[in-house]
């Protein structure tokens, strides 16, 4: 009857299907092969010897300690990273000062400094052979291969986590919300708590989350500034790699799945935020 | 304090406070440390640095650290615009699963990617038992760092390039096809020029983080020298030999690599957004 239905619209702004499930399909393979492959494989390795492998690998002393040394550092660098980021990101937003931009790009430097370097800077700093560091030895407060060193270290590669997340909300919001609660007679720290806090509660409890995912998971930095003394100063990360070396396979990937398992609950919280709290979320965060 | 440092006043409280905390923190985290290090470089002197550097073995490692950063990093660039593409402007089965797993090589310590990488691609694993009759070996050779760092910085291009093709308007795509482009050609001409610095700087996030890259190499690496030893591994090797001013020397050869690699993406970065801006 009419040639004008037989014609389909053809879409202008997207690929035509073929293409479009091609392109899925080789996605979903990359992933697949990439992301997926390996975290699977640390739970079929931990799992090589059944559940019994897995609770004779907790049961060893050497990975008790290393988990209470990895949640242990954890607890203190993430709180502290926490006090910074909130502290770099109010005087950066609220106030105008000279070099801010400079002070921007130090706090981010942490990122581009290889773990292992960084772990290579703390020693030079505080190591046994450093000026400092022979002085902290001989009153008794050592600094390398002990608990304070791996802190410094976690510190280092966390540096920008919480600061980085917040800056970008506190821009966004400006400083009239501040203005008008101090006009209305509130102090500085109430208008904090009851103004500032709650308008950036999200932003920070994901940059918390980020902070907390690699402090317990820092490996580079803390292998080099820790010694790695079992029971003393191995943490969850360079515990596994002594156990793989010495061939536990089992004791080694079960650690690992651990990690793994907090690892996946922190990008589920994660995506919740990302989907529950997007708009209180820096703009670059919100997919 | 407040006056000498702030360029305009401001009514709110707190600045010499948070200002302060601050200043501490950054100084005893991060100053300090890189004065130790750039210190300990001036002590030693540049004839003596360059000295130390220049050995085969490492200039193999800082070579191998450079040129693994940089094959991992194009291959994500590729594969990194697709998944952001795919999940940004398809719909599909899965696409929030898989929109959460891109941030799982930033969650999972490199560790436990380094053995599990390892793991799959030894020769009697998965992937490596797979491989194995094409002639392909992965695990201890520069392919198994490859491998290990396309995971490691697949992340830094997917979230940078997703945010920018959210907002990308459809006008643009729309009025280059009813000028009579096809769609490849409005890709190419259109979009693609529109995403060149989120893709530069997704780039640039991931070769910077892969060449000082350590846990998730070492395991797979094999570290045999002069052939599959990275950079950051004869820091802890010479570490371990108490040998401090050869891992300080190489520890400053990263840095200048790693900032000399910064200034060059940021001036292409500079360069495209202007050449965009033009047109």
């Amino acid at each position: 009857m009419s040639d004008i239905a037989l014609t389909r619209p053809v879409p202008v702004t997207t690929e035509p299907p073929l293409a479009r499930y091609l392109l899925i399909g080789l996605a979903a393979v990359f992933v697949a092969l990439f992301l997926f492959a390996p975290l699977v494989t640390v739970f079929v390795e931990a799992l090589r010897q059944g559940w019994v492998g897995v609770i004779d690998a907790l049961r060893l002393p050497d990975a008790q300690a290393a988990i209470r040394m990895t949640l242990t550092i954890a607890a203190i660098a993430v709180p502290l990273n926490a006090t910074f980021g909130i502290a770099a990101a109010w005087a950066i937003t609220k106030f105008d000062f000279r070099g801010k931009a400079f002070l921007i790009t130090l706090i981010d430097l942490p990122f581009s400094v290889s773990p292992v370097v960084a772990g290579l800077m703390l020693v030079l700093l505080f190591g046994a052979n450093s000026t400092l560091g022979g002085w902290l030895i001989a009153n008794d407060m050592p600094i390398v291969f002990a608990f304070p060193g791996i802190l410094l270290a976690t510190l280092f590669v966390t540096f920008p986590f919480v600061a980085r997340e917040i800056i970008p909300v506190m821009i966004e919001q400006g400083r009239t919300e501040e203005e008008a609660a101090l006009t209305l007679g509130a102090s500085g720290w109430r208008t904090f708590f009851t103004v500032t806090l709650p308008n950036i509660r999200w932003a920070l409890l994901y940059g918390v989350l980020l902070c907390n995912a690699r402090a317990m998971g820092e490996f580079g930095a803390v292998a080099v500034v820790s010694g790695k003394i079992r029971g003393e100063t191995a943490t969850m990360p360079t515990m596994v790699e002594m156990f793989y070396n010495e061939y536990l396979s089992v004791a080694a990937f079960t650690l690992a799945a651990v990690l793994a398992m907090l690892a996946l609950l922190t990008l589920l919280l994660k995506s919740l935020l990302e989907w529950r709290h997007a708009e209180l979320l820096a703009a670059t965060r919100r997919h | 304090m407040r006056a000498g440092i702030l360029r305009s006043p401001s009514p709110l409280p707190g600045f010499g406070l948070s200002f302060g905390i601050m200043m501490t923190v950054l100084s005893i985290v991060v100053l300090l440390p890189i004065g130790a290090l750039l210190g300990r470089g001036l002590m030693i002197g540049p004839a003596d640095l360059w000295d130390m550097v220049n050995s085969r073995r490492i200039w193999s490692a800082l070579t191998l650290s450079f040129r693994a950063a940089l094959i991992a990093s194009l291959f994500n660039l590729v594969f990194g615009l697709l998944l952001a593409w795919v999940l940004v402007r398809y719909r599909f089965w899965g696409r929030r699963f898989v929109d959460a797993a891109v941030d799982l090589p930033f969650a999972l310590p490199t560790a436990v990617a380094g053995i599990a990488l390892t793991a799959l691609y030894a020769p009697n694993g998965v992937f490596g038992q797979a491989l194995a009759p094409f002639g392909l070996q992965v695990a201890y050779t520069e392919v198994g760092i490859w491998v290990a760092l396309v995971f490691i910085g697949l992340p830094f291009v997917v979230r940078t390039v997703q945010p920018v093709i959210e907002e990308l308007e459809p006008d643009l795509e729309e009025v280059s096809a009813t000028l009579g482009a096809r769609r490849t050609h409005t890709l190419r001409r259109v979009i693609l020029p529109t995403l060149t610095p989120a893709l530069l700087t997704g780039f640039a996030l991931a070769l910077a983080r892969s060449v000082g890259e350590y846990g998730s190499v070492i395991f797979i690496a094999g570290n045999i020298p002069n052939l599959t030893e990275i950079a950051p591994l004869l820091i802890v090797i010479r570490l371990e030999e108490y040998n401090y001013d050869a891992a300080a020397a190489i520890g400053i050869a990263m840095l200048v690599v790693s900032f000399a690699m910064l200034l060059a993406i940021n001036a292409i970065q500079v360069w495209s957004r202007r050449r965009i801006g033009n047109v």
